[in-house]
């Protein structure tokens, strides 16, 4: 089966080397103005650190000089002069450890607050954009996006301060270099200009293999999540090997792209060790010629040799961030494509005047979610204040498409949507989660307790009115027997509530908000005859200031409307009572009295059969 | 083993044990490791060469002692060194090539594996996880392993030896020395592993909190819409915002505990130092090492540092990649509870399948315990090619009737047969190809019309396709798709309406060709009149086999040639549809009033 992890999103601009390190920079650029303080923290720290690494190399060469020398070479040693030289090789040691502490947490609190800020950022652009771009994106690539994309951006931060300190200490060294001679200095300036140039061609050629390997690694994720959302399926259709094979062969895609990761790194790696150490010996070899010439002391020759030795390790702190780089580039660009998201269903200012029901108006109403398909064609009726609704249709004929257009969690391609003559488009958030609520065919329940479900903390819903919310939905009885009643957790980490009930909690979160108007799209399909009938005998007890659109085919939720509107194909085929349908409308009575016709058509057969046994006995008789 | 064990995350298992039972479990990554130690080995002689180096060359050819450079001894020297680090830096390549090879390829199996076994644990074990917590156990999991024996393993190997290797030198020069060294950072061994504890315990908050945080975006995902609806993303907001600035805050906590563990291996090396010049000079004056030797020294008490606070470092990794690797562990670990008994088991016989369910109770497992009974001693036999409609209000225990027929559950106590067999004797190959069930919400797959189809029958040719939708009277719908049988569904089959994708999903169990079809409210969101249709072309087709609905419209109920009626658990009429109302006030009867009364 396809894979789909990238839904739609972006066309992802190629990451090619050329352009990586560029690109990388400007999101390691945005990072640094995001968090100024901790970043100067965190490099001065990893400064100081530096500037210690190379005060230690020259404090070996001072040592050789006052200490060793004359030590193995039987001068005189003095006690003060051994004294501080360890007071000084521990004072640096500390100074190394406040460094150490300024780098690191300035660089982790760094990396933490902007993976916290851009998670925050991201879902609170979820939470903004509208239901239609949700149903773009597939669910794990906007997961993703959140967590794991956000992760990469800002993987390299943790390495950034120290890499820019040691660009200031390999300045500070060659600055060192020149004050000693400027052949060694010319060993340092050929040394670590090789250094650098090797990570920048090692990260450019590592990127697109980065990109592929966590292209992959998405796809993996999103075929396992995709599988075992379907469990069930898989299981009871016994797909087991084929569902194996399929993430096997990604799988395997993936370990080759980690394989060539691998290799690369396997190259880099051993040559980015061995190379200072190479310098360390080219120190020495000019070192000892210098020497030779006269030019520097024997404690000098130590003190760099030494240098190269200490600059080995952080060097490749260089390494890492350009390493990184390619993978935050490729991470951010889809952070930032959510953050760019258009599309905004923005409200209006307005508020809905007056109060009790409101008249819902649907005018030549087209709608598509894909261009090639419409999905709705010139709707046109009116719900009357006051008054239920029924919207009649056959399956997938867009009933849910018009129960969401009603909520204005779409919006029309072309004609107009009303709530007591006003554009929905018009009107404000508040005002419009105020006055309607929709009733989703699939219940979505919160992480959250029953009462958190039901009321949402929406102001002037307090336990009465989810009590009495609750009862109206049918579903007092069984949240009286949960262990904790209101109280109890709900959702993913909660008691499990089957279809029906949580049917009904998503019925009572939309009652108890006392709506203005209300829509059930199929509300209560999994829910069993004897409940919906109580719940229906209570809604139209207490609808007294309610208007209803109720998606339904059955007839007792029919019998409860005022009108029917039938739909066909996105049409409106017909508006009016029910009896009045049911005389002209073909289309709509087949529909409507499926289950009589059904039943009587089994019946005659039944009597049929019967009637042809009887002859049948009869001829057997005679 | 109760469903729970596999999130629990306070086992109190050994990393070491841990690691003892991955290498188990994966024993191809040990497949050529001598090689790759050998390899390792080479390479970390490179490391000790350049302080050799510099000794001999001062020593030996700066002539501190004999007061005589000489270029020539330096030269040989650099050379030689030189040659051995080319040699070990193309060792080094090759076994991190090695290495890499070993355990990408072990780890995509156990991967793969993994991804299996999850598929064949039992419905309950599946429904108690989390499904990200499923998916990370394939992705995330198994890529700390990788990064923990790639990056740990590599730097354990390659740093280990160099600190064995550097010690063995130092020792060389001077044992005494060595001992100081030694002695410098035994302190800070202790200290630095008091640390990991309170470390480890920090990452498994972390770990606590990330899935929280995940919890609520996801949340804030699927019920964009409610949100929306509701108008409450101030509060969905608010919310996650907090699970978001609670795991910052144990991300913090983690960072400082690591950096200060990090800090004391800096002080020990900086007392090192300190001492090795103290004593080591004590040493020069009493003739007991030359200039190079401790010159020397002081290069390799750097080298000796750098692996022991890398290894600090790879510790902490380490702590997230061993718990990667128990959750995996644990995962793979779980008997599937009712499992396939393969080999050992039978095919179901030929022909049309009867049922019997003899004295089964079932009870849903509550925290590891048995809880509350759902299914009370059913005894129920139905003979083959018979049409069954099982009813009863929500909670009645109807569904679960339909798991334990098709095997998706065992029953607690009691059996369940078919045309004679145990259905925990016959092989899955054999019941999952015989008998299908056709579950309530419609799962699609991400894909085309046709491929979902297919997914039961992946020979299936376009005009078999069709033919399948023509037998069910559904070839006009798909024609009216946008793209026929090649629309795709979207995700989860979203872009199709929820009756539509109940078509998809019944035509697919339709095309599996079954002789026991269970079908569990397969048709509750599509409109009547289609209901009625697909029922009588469903009578058709089934003609032949058993059919097993499990209904709430009692149209099907009607239609069947036996209605069983479940209640609290317990079977409490069966019989034909007219025959049961002819019982004015039995619960079929009642049920039966309030279906008429809503449809008429």
């Amino acid at each position: 089966m396809a894979g789909q992890t990238a839904g739609d999103a972006p066309a992802k601009p190629e990451i090619t080397g050329r352009d990586v390190l560029a690109r990388g920079a400007r999101v390691m650029w945005r990072g640094i103005r995001d968090e100024p303080r901790r970043f100067t923290t965190a490099v001065l720290g990893s400064c100081l650190f530096g500037a210690l690494v190379i005060g230690q190399a020259i404090v070996v060469g001072w040592l050789v000089d006052e200490l060793i020398q004359p030590a193995t070479t039987g001068g005189d040693v003095t006690a003060g002069a051994m004294a501080l030289g360890a007071t000084v090789l521990i004072a640096m040691g500390l100074g190394r450890v406040a460094g150490i502490f300024g780098r690191r947490l300035g660089a982790g609190f760094m990396q933490f607050a902007l993976q916290a800020r851009y998670r925050h950022e991201v879902t609170r652009r979820y939470l903004q954009l509208p239901v239609s771009w949700h149903q773009r994106h597939a669910t794990g690539t906007l997961l993703s996006n959140a967590n794991s994309d956000v992760e990469a951006a800002w993987f390299p931060v943790a390495p950034l301060p120290f890499a820019v300190g040691t660009m200031f200490m390999l300045v500070v060294a060659v600055g060192v270099l020149f004050s000693v001679d400027w052949a060694l200095a010319l060993v340092g300036l050929v040394v670590f200009p090789v250094l650098f140039v090797m990570n920048v061609v090692f990260s450019r050629r590592m990127a697109p293999r980065q990109a592929r390997a966590q292209h992959l690694r998405a796809e993996v994720a999103a075929i396992a999540h995709e599988s075992f959302d379907g469990a069930l399926v898989v299981k009871t259709m016994g797909r087991e090997d084929l569902e194996t094979r399929r993430f096997a062969a990604r799988a395997g895609e993936l370990r080759d792209a980690l394989i060539s990761v691998g290799r690369l790194r396997g190259l880099f790696d051993p040559l980015m060790e061995s190379l200072p150490f190479l310098g360390t010996l080219l120190a020495l070899l000019v070192g000892a010629w210098r020497m030779d010439q006269g030019a520097i002391g024997l404690n000098e020759v130590v003190q760099v040799t030494f240098l190269f030795t200490v600059l080995a390790f952080p060097v490749r702190a260089i390494g890492w961030v350009l390493g990184d780089l390619p993978r935050s580039v490729a991470g951010w660009d889809r952070v930032e494509h959510v953050l760019q998201s258009t599309g905004q269903m923005p409200y209006g200012a307005q508020d809905l005047p007056g109060s009790g029901a409101a008249e819902l108006s649907f005018r030549n109403v087209d709608f598509a979610y894909d261009p090639a398909q419409p999905v709705l064609r010139d709707v046109t009726f009116t719900v009357p204040a006051g008054r239920t609704v029924a919207l009649v249709g056959p399956t997938g004929s867009g009933k849910s498409t018009i129960a969401t257009l009603a909520a204005r969690l779409l919006d029309p391609e072309q004609g107009q949507i009303a709530l007591d003559g006003t554009d929905a488009r018009g009107l404000s958030s508040a005002s419009l989660a105020h006055a309607v609520a929709l009733v989703p065919q699939i219940a979505f329940v919160f992480d959250d307790t029953v009462r958190g479900n039901v009321a949402l903390d929406r102001p002037g819903i307090d336990d009465d009115r989810v009590h009495e919310a609750l009862a109206t939905a049918q579903a007092d009885t069984f949240i009286a027997r949960l262990p904790e009643h209101l109280d109890t957790q709900l959702g993913e980490r909660g008691t499990s509530l089957s279809g029906g009930q949580r049917q009904r909690v998503t019925l009572a979160r939309a009652l108890a908000g006392q709506p203005r108007l209300l829509i059930l799209d199929d509300a209560t399909s999994a829910v069993d005859p004897r409940v919906e009938a109580r719940i229906l005998a209570s809604l139209r007890g207490s609808a007294q200031s309610t208007t209803i659109l109720v998606v339904a085919y059955r007839r007792a939720t029919i019998a409860l409307a005022d009108e029917v509107v039938y739909i066909e194909s996105g049409r409106v085929i017909a508006t009016g009572t029910h009896e009045r349908l049911l005389a002209t409308v073909g289309g709509y009575a087949d529909l409507v009295t499926a289950y009589e016709k059904a039943e009587e058509e089994r019946e005659r057969d039944r009597l049929y059969d019967e009637a042809s046994a009887a002859e049948q006995e009869e001829e057997v008789a005679a | 083993m109760s469903a729970s064990a596999v999130t629990q995350e306070s086992r109190s298992e050994s990393a070491w044990a841990t690691f003892r039972r991955g290498i188990s479990l994966s024993p191809e990554l040990k497949a050529g490791l001598a090689g790759t130690l050998g390899l390792a080995l080479i390479a970390m002689i490179g490391r000790a060469a350049v302080p050799v180096a510099v000794q001999q060359g001062i020593d030996r050819g700066l002539g501190v002692q004999t007061g005589h450079l000489d270029m020539g001894v330096i030269a040989t020297v650099v050379g030689i060194t030189a040659l051995i680090l080319v040699v070990t830096t193309i060792c080094g390549y090759f076994m991190m090539r090695r290495l890499f090879t070993v355990s990408e390829t072990a780890l995509a199996n156990i991967r793969v594996r993994t991804f299996r076994h999850i598929h064949d644990l039992s419905m309950l074990h599946q429904q108690s996880e989390r499904r990200g917590t499923m998916v990370s156990r394939v992705t995330s999991d198994v890529d700390s392993i990788t990064q923990f024996i790639q990056w740990g393993g590599v730097i354990l190997m390659v740093n280990g030896g160099q600190l064995v290797v550097t010690t063995i030198v130092m020792a060389f020069y001077s044992w005494q020395l060595t001992l100081v060294v030694l002695a410098a950072f035994l302190p800070a061994v202790v200290v630095i592993k008091a640390f990991q504890k309170r470390l480890s315990g920090a990452y498994a908050e972390n770990r606590r909190r990330i899935g929280v945080m995940l919890g609520a975006i996801s949340e804030s995902v699927v019920g964009a819409s409610v949100i929306r609806a509701y108008g409450v993303s101030e509060r969905s907001g608010a919310k996650l915002s907090a699970t978001i600035d609670d795991y910052q805050q144990a991300q913090r906590r983690a960072m400082r505990i690591s950096v200060t563990s990090f800090s004391v291996g800096e002080i020990a090396s900086a007392l090192a130092l300190a001492s090795v010049v103290l004593v080591g000079v004590r040493f020069g004056v009493a003739g007991e090492i030359t200039f190079g030797e401790m010159t020397a020294f002081l290069f390799l008490v750097t080298l000796f540092i750098q692996p022991v606070q890398i290894a600090t470092e790879v510790l902490n990794e380490a702590q997230n990649a061993v718990a990667g690797w128990r959750r995996l562990l644990d995962v793979v670990d779980l008997e599937p509870d009712v499992a396939d008994p393969a080999e050992r088991g039978v095919d179901l016989p030929e022909g049309p399948l009867d049922i019997s369910f003899e004295r089964v109770s079932f009870s849903y497992p509550v925290d590891g315990e048995p809880g509350p009974r759902v299914l009370h001693e059913v005894h129920l036999d139905v003979a083959a090619k018979t049409r069954v409609a099982v009813v009863g209000e929500t909670g009645s225990g109807k569904t679960t009737f339909a798991k334990l027929l098709t095997r998706l559950m065992d029953p607690s106590e009691g059996r369940v047969l078919l045309s004679g067999t145990p259905l925990t004797d016959v092989r899955f190959a054999s019941l999952r190809s015989r008998v299908v069930m056709v579950p309530q919400d419609g799962f699609l797959f991400d894909a085309t019309v046709a491929e979902n189809v297919r997914f039961a029958r992946p020979d299936l040719t376009d005009a078999e396709l069709e033919q399948a939708f023509t037998d069910l009277g559904l070839l006009d719908w798909v024609q009216g798709l946008a793209h026929g049988l090649d629309t795709p569904v979207g995700e989860r089959g979203e872009a199709l309406s929820v009756g539509e994708r109940q078509l998809v999903a019944l035509a697919r169990a339709y095309v599996a060709d079954p002789d026991l079809l269970v079908l569990d409210e397969a048709t509750s969101a599509v409109d009547p009149a289609t209901e009625v249709r697909l029922q009588r072309t469903l009578d058709a087709v089934t003609r032949g086999r058993t059919t097993v609905a499990i209904a709430h419209r009692l149209s099907t109920a009607q239609a069947a040639d036996e209605v069983i009626v479940v209640d609290k658990g317990v079977v409490i009429q069966r019989g034909p549809h007219d025959e049961l109302l002819t019982l004015p006030d039995s619960v079929y009867a009642k049920l039966y009033a309030s279906w008429l009364e809503q449809t008429r």
